[in-house]
C-alpha cells in the first residue's frame, strides 16, 4: 500500500521533476563544467576561480547594494502590506491588483520609464530647471542603481508579507493585549516575530534577482558602477569567455546561500517553515 | 516626427486585420516558403522609416524568399555567437579584421560567384583586401571610417582623440562598448599600432583607458544615438555613417577625423558556415549590390558605398559628403585592423573586463558588514541558550 502511494506520489510530481533535470540541474552542471575548466584544453583547472579574486570589489558592491534595496523593501513594504491586510476584504483585492499592476508592464521598460525620469536632459531635470534649481546629478549614481532596485523588485515584499499579515491569528494580539501589553509591545514581541517567515521569503525574493541583475545598473548606473552581473553578461556576448563567466556566476551562487543561510538563522525559530 | 510614427503604426494596425494578399502588390513574386536568416548590425540597413527604401521587404518582393532579420551590437558580439553555436544564419556582416579570424578558424562559406554577377559593380579598390585576398568568401557591404562626434553648442572644436580624456566634459563623455575600436583609440594618442601584438604596449593602451575611465558616462554603442541626440552625452567616437544619421536630428552635431590618426573599416557580406539556405543567400547579397538598393539602402544609414555607380541614386549631398567620402589627404591617416593572434585578444580583453568592472566598494564598508554579521550572530547564539536554559 505504501509502496503504491510513493509511485503515485512520483507519478505526480514526474513532469517537475524532469523539467527540473532539464532545466536546472543540468544546466548548474554545465555552469560548474565550465568554472572549472580551462578555455583552451578543456583539463580541470582553478585559474578561473582564482582569477575572480580580481572582481571581489565588484561582488562587494552587487552584494551591499541588493542588501539595501532589501532593506528599504522591507522597511517601504511592511506598512504597505499591514495596511492591505487590515482593509475590508473587497478593498484587499482591488488595493493587490494596484500592487500587481505595475508589474504587467515590461521590466525593461519600467527601467528605461526612469532613465527618461532621471537623466541630466530628463524630464525631473527639466521640470526643476523651469523652477531655477540646477540641473541635478540624479541619474548614474548608486542611489539611482537602488531605486531602481527597490521600484522594480517592490511588489515581491509586498506579496509575501501581505499574505502572512492575513493569516496572523486575531487571538494571539487580543491575548497580548489582555496581558497588558502596549501597543509598541504587541507590535514588536507578537505581530513583527510572526511575520517573520514573509519578511525572509521577500528578502529573498528580492535580493536574489537585485544582486545578479545586470540591466538596471546598466541603465541607472554610470561606468563605475558595472554589477558582477554586467560582467557576467560581457564574458557570455562579447569577451568569449564562458569560463570565467561561469566561475563568476558560481561564486555568486555560492554567495547568495551564504547569504540566505544567515539570513534563515536570523529567523532563529525552527517552527518557522524555512524557504 | 513622433507623430509620423504614431500614425503608421495606426495605420499598420489597420491593415494587419486585412488579409495580407489583398494589398500586396500585384507584381510581387509569390512567396516560395524560403526564409532565409539575416545577421547583421543594429541600425545597419534601411528599413522603410520616414518613407526610405524597405530592403528587406524590397528582397522579398522581388525573389519571394523571406527574411528573417535580427542584430547585434558588435564584432566581437557576433564571434561568440557563432561560436556558442544554437542559431543558424545564412547571412552576416562582419568588418574586416573578424572576417580574416573567420576565414582563419574556418567559419566561412566559400561563395559561388556566379550567383552573385552584381559583383561586378564593386570597385576595384575593395577587391583582392587584406582581409580576403582571392575574393573567395566575402563582397562588401559598406565602408567607413571612425571619429569623433560632438555637440558644437558644448565643446570647443576638437581635432584630436585626448578630447575624450578632457576633464571638463566629465560625465558627458561615452566610448565604445567593444574592446578593439576602444583599445585602438588609446593606441593612436599613445602614438601605437592599433595592430600591436606586443603585451606590454596592449597594457600601456589598457592603462590609458583606465585613466579616461573617471570621465566616461557609459560604454555604449547603439545607445549612442539617443544619448547625443537628446544631448544627454557631449562627445562620443563613432562610426561617420552614424554621423550623417544623427546630424539629421541633431543639427548641433559635428564630426572630426583626429590628427592621431583612425581607424578606416570595411563590413562585407558572407556566409557561415552553420548556413541552412546558401542559393537564397547568395540572392541576397547579389540583391544588396544592385547599384539601386546599395544607393537607397547607404542613403538611409550613412556609411559610404563600395559601389561607384550606386552614387547616383543616392542624394547628392549625402554622395558628396566629405565625412561619408573624406579626401585623399585625410585618407592618409587611415589605418585598417587586422586580425590578432588569439593570445592578443584574450589579453585585450581580460583588461577590457577589468577595466568595465566597477569601482567596487571602499573597505572599510567590508569591516562594518562584516562586524555587523558577527554580532548578529552572537546575539542570536546567546539569546538561544538564553531561551534553552529556561
Amino acid at each position: 500500500m505504501k509502496r503504491r502511494n510513493n509511485v503515485f506520489k512520483l507519478l505526480l510530481s514526474g513532469p517537475y521533476l524532469i523539467w527540473m533535470a532539464i532545466f536546472v540541474l543540468v544546466p548548474m552542471g554545465m555552469v560548474l563544467y565550465f568554472a572549472l575548466t580551462d578555455p583552451d584544453t578543456g583539463r580541470f583547472t582553478l585559474d578561473n576561480l582564482m582569477g575572480i579574486e580580481e572582481f571581489l570589489p565588484v561582488f562587494g558592491e552587487s552584494v551591499w547594494l541588493a542588501a539595501v534595496s532589501a532593506l528599504l523593501c522591507i522597511v517601504i513594504a511592511y506598512p504597505v502590506a499591514y495596511v492591505i491586510a487590515k482593509a475590508a476584504p473587497s478593498r484587499q483585492r482591488v488595493l493587490i491588483l494596484l500592487v500587481m499592476l505595475p508589474m504587467c508592464m515590461s521590466f525593461l521598460l519600467r527601467t528605461l520609464a526612469w532613465v527618461a525620469l532621471l537623466e541630466d536632459t530628463g524630464i525631473l531635470n527639466r521640470l526643476l530647471g523651469s523652477l531655477g534649481i540646477g540641473p541635478l546629478k540624479l541619474i548614474r549614481t548608486r542611489g539611482a542603481v537602488i531605486l531602481g532596485m527597490v521600484y522594480n523588485y517592490l511588489p515581491y515584499m509586498i506579496m509575501p508579507l501581505y499574505s502572512v499579515l492575513t493569516k496572523l491569528d486575531r487571538r494571539l494580539i487580543e491575548a497580548a493585549e489582555d496581558l497588558g501589553c502596549s501597543g509598541t509591545q504587541v507590535f514588536f514581541k507578537v505581530i513583527l516575530p510572526l511575520s517573520a517567515p514573509g519578511i525572509i521569503s521577500g528578502t529573498t525574493m528580492v535580493f536574489v534577482p537585485a544582486v545578479s541583475t545586470f540591466y538596471i545598473s546598466k541603465k541607472l548606473g554610470s561606468s563605475g558602477t558595472a554589477l558582477i552581473g554586467d560582467l557576467i553578461e560581457s564574458q557570455f556576448k562579447q569577451s568569449y569567455n564562458p569560463n570565467l563567466g561561469a566561475a563568476m556566476s558560481l561564486v555568486l551562487m555560492v554567495m547568495i546561500f551564504i547569504c540566505m543561510g544567515i539570513m534563515n538563522r536570523f529567523a532563529g525559530q525552527d517552527e518557522v517553515s524555512r524557504i | 516626427m513622433k507623430k509620423t510614427v504614431a500614425i503608421a503604426l495606426i495605420l499598420c494596425a489597420v491593415f494587419a486585420l486585412f488579409p495580407v494578399s489583398s494589398f500586396a502588390a500585384s507584381d510581387s513574386v509569390p512567396l516560395t516558403g524560403e526564409v532565409i536568416n539575416v545577421y547583421n548590425w543594429g541600425l545597419y540597413i534601411s528599413d522603410g522609416t520616414d518613407g526610405t527604401l524597405d530592403v528587406n521587404a524590397e528582397f522579398t518582393r522581388r525573389t519571394g524568399i523571406q527574411v528573417n532579420y535580427s542584430t547585434y551590437e558588435d564584432n566581437e558580439s557576433l564571434y561568440t555567437k557563432l561560436k556558442t553555436g544554437g542559431s543558424s544564419y545564412d547571412i552576416i556582416i562582419p568588418s574586416d579584421y573578424m572576417i580574416a579570424k573567420l576565414i582563419e578558424e574556418d567559419m566561412l562559406e566559400k561563395l559561388n560567384f556566379e550567383n552573385i554577377p552584381n559583383y561586378k559593380y564593386i570597385d576595384e579598390s575593395f577587391k583582392n583586401t587584406d582581409y580576403d585576398p582571392t575574393n573567395e568568401y566575402s563582397v562588401p557591404y559598406t565602408w567607413g571610417t571612425v571619429g569623433i562626434i560632438y555637440n558644437t553648442k558644448y565643446v570647443d572644436p576638437i581635432d584630436s582623440w585626448s578630447a575624450l580624456w578632457d576633464e571638463r566634459y566629465s560625465d558627458k563623455i561615452l566610448m565604445f562598448g567593444n574592446s578593439r575600436d576602444a583599445f585602438a583609440i588609446s593606441a593612436f594618442l599613445l602614438g601605437l599600432s592599433i595592430n600591436s601584438t606586443d603585451e606590454g604596449e596592449i597594457r600601456q593602451m589598457a592603462d590609458k583607458l583606465a585613466e579616461q575611465k573617471p570621465f566616461v558616462q557609459q560604454y555604449v554603442m547603439d545607445q549612442s544615438y539617443s544619448q547625443m541626440i537628446n544631448e544627454e552625452a557631449w562627445l562620443v567616437p563613432y562610426y561617420a555613417g552614424d554621423y550623417l544619421v544623427m546630424a539629421e536630428e541633431n543639427p548641433d552635431l559635428a564630426f572630426c577625423h583626429p590628427k592621431e590618426g583612425f581607424n578606416v573599416f570595411i563590413d562585407a557580406i558572407c556566409i557561415p558556415k552553420s548556413a541552412q539556405n546558401k542559393s537564397a543567400a547568395e540572392k541576397y547579397i547579389n540583391f544588396l549590390c544592385d547599384p539601386e538598393i546599395s544607393g537607397g539602402n547607404m542613403d538611409a544609414i550613412g556609411y559610404s558605398t563600395p559601389i561607384s555607380e550606386a552614387k547616383q541614386y543616392m542624394d547628392p549631398e549625402t554622395a558628396s559628403s566629405a565625412i561619408a567620402y573624406p579626401d585623399e589627404e585625410t585618407l592618409e591617416r587611415a589605418v585598417s585592423f587586422t586580425n590578432l593572434p588569439t593570445e592578443t585578444i584574450r589579453q585585450m580583453n581580460s583588461l577590457w573586463t577589468s577595466i568595465k568592472s566597477g569601482n567596487g566598494l571602499p573597505w572599510y564598508l567590508f569591516v562594518i558588514v562584516g562586524v555587523a554579521i558577527a554580532a548578529a550572530a552572537i546575539f542570536i547564539v546567546i539569546r538561544k541558550k538564553k531561551r534553552n536554559s529556561y
